[in-house]
């Protein structure tokens, strides 16, 4: 059940499959690697984006869905002529349905070297809280 | 066969596929052919790369994404260019208190890394310059002046 460990909190999904996506995006996305955890705090996730500058990438947050998407430029010649390529597409795609008790106003995103950085905090009333239990 | 590429016509897809597949062997092994015994591809493999050729040099892009440039390796040997480092798990302060965390995905490498992409005969591996950005490590290995494309003058025998 390791493909299914991340659906407590945030569920990978699937772009989604209407008819005008489906017309709009018909070259195969990358989909990339991504870590993603939790602490009292919220959920921060790691995405894997080499090639990608920061103005490129395109965060977005529909309801509770969170898509990341961007280009991915090597900025090569035009005169190169592939010849053996493992990364045999132009751009990322990844969407995850975020939970209730996350902010999705707060979420904050860095992106370094290639890797993206995104921390979504908990509502304030979503966050444990100790109770203090009062000596009478 | 002899020349068989004299047989095919320019708009042959199944001979520029064959060629592609001919070249990935040459480069780094195959899925069926025989590899350079020090450079055997493999799918998958962290970090994945891209070769492309131009008339003046061989460009390597290496999809190495969230490592200090300073911990790349990058040697040639005996016409193989090696790429090789680390990757360290996190940055920095989230790990620290690891033990207050569930994690629910780990899908990046970690871990210590080396890929080989054996050189064709044409490449100056006295002149390769590598350069990393937004995590794409570019490595550009001038081929020799002498096996660049040239054009050749016919003179007319009158």
């Amino acid at each position: 059940m390791q493909a299914q460990s991340n659906s407590t909190a945030m569920q990978a999904q699937q772009p989604p499959r209407n008819v005008q996506n489906a017309n709009a995006r018909t070259a195969p996305a990358l989909l990339p690697p991504v870590d993603i955890f939790e602490d009292d705090g919220g959920i921060t996730l790691l995405a894997d984006l080499p090639g990608v500058g920061r103005e490129d990438l395109a965060i977005g947050v529909d309801g509770r869905n969170l898509t990341i998407e961007a280009p991915l430029k090597l900025g090569e010649a035009d005169s190169l002529t592939p010849v053996y390529a493992e990364v045999r597409a132009n751009h990322f795609r990844r969407s995850f349905e975020l939970s209730g008790d996350l902010d999705t106003a707060k979420i904050d995103a860095g992106l370094r070297d290639g890797v993206l950085t995104l921390h979504i905090p908990k509502l304030e009333q979503a966050k444990p809280r100790r109770i203090d239990v009062r000596v009478e | 066969m002899l020349y068989p590429s004299m047989l095919r016509t320019s708009g042959d897809w199944f001979a520029d596929f064959e060629q592609l597949y001919d070249r990935m062997d040459e480069l780094l092994g195959g899925r069926s052919g025989t590899s350079s015994i020090r450079a055997v591809g493999r799918a998958g493999a962290f970090p994945a790369l891209n070769v492309g050729s131009s008339a003046d040099a061989v460009e390597i892009y290496a999809f190495a994404p969230g490592i200090d440039p300073k911990s790349i390796d990058v040697s040639v040997e005996k016409g193989l260019l090696a790429i090789s480092g680390e990757r360290q798990a996190r940055d920095g302060k989230a790990g620290e208190k690891s033990e207050e965390r569930t994690a629910y995905a780990s899908e990046r490498f970690v871990g210590r890394f080396r890929r080989v992409v054996a050189l064709s005969e044409d490449a100056d591996p006295g002149r390769v310059e590598a350069t990393y950005r937004n995590g794409v490590l570019k490595i550009v290995v001038p081929k020799r002046e002498s096996s660049k494309p040239r054009q050749i003058q016919i003179s007319s025998g009158s």
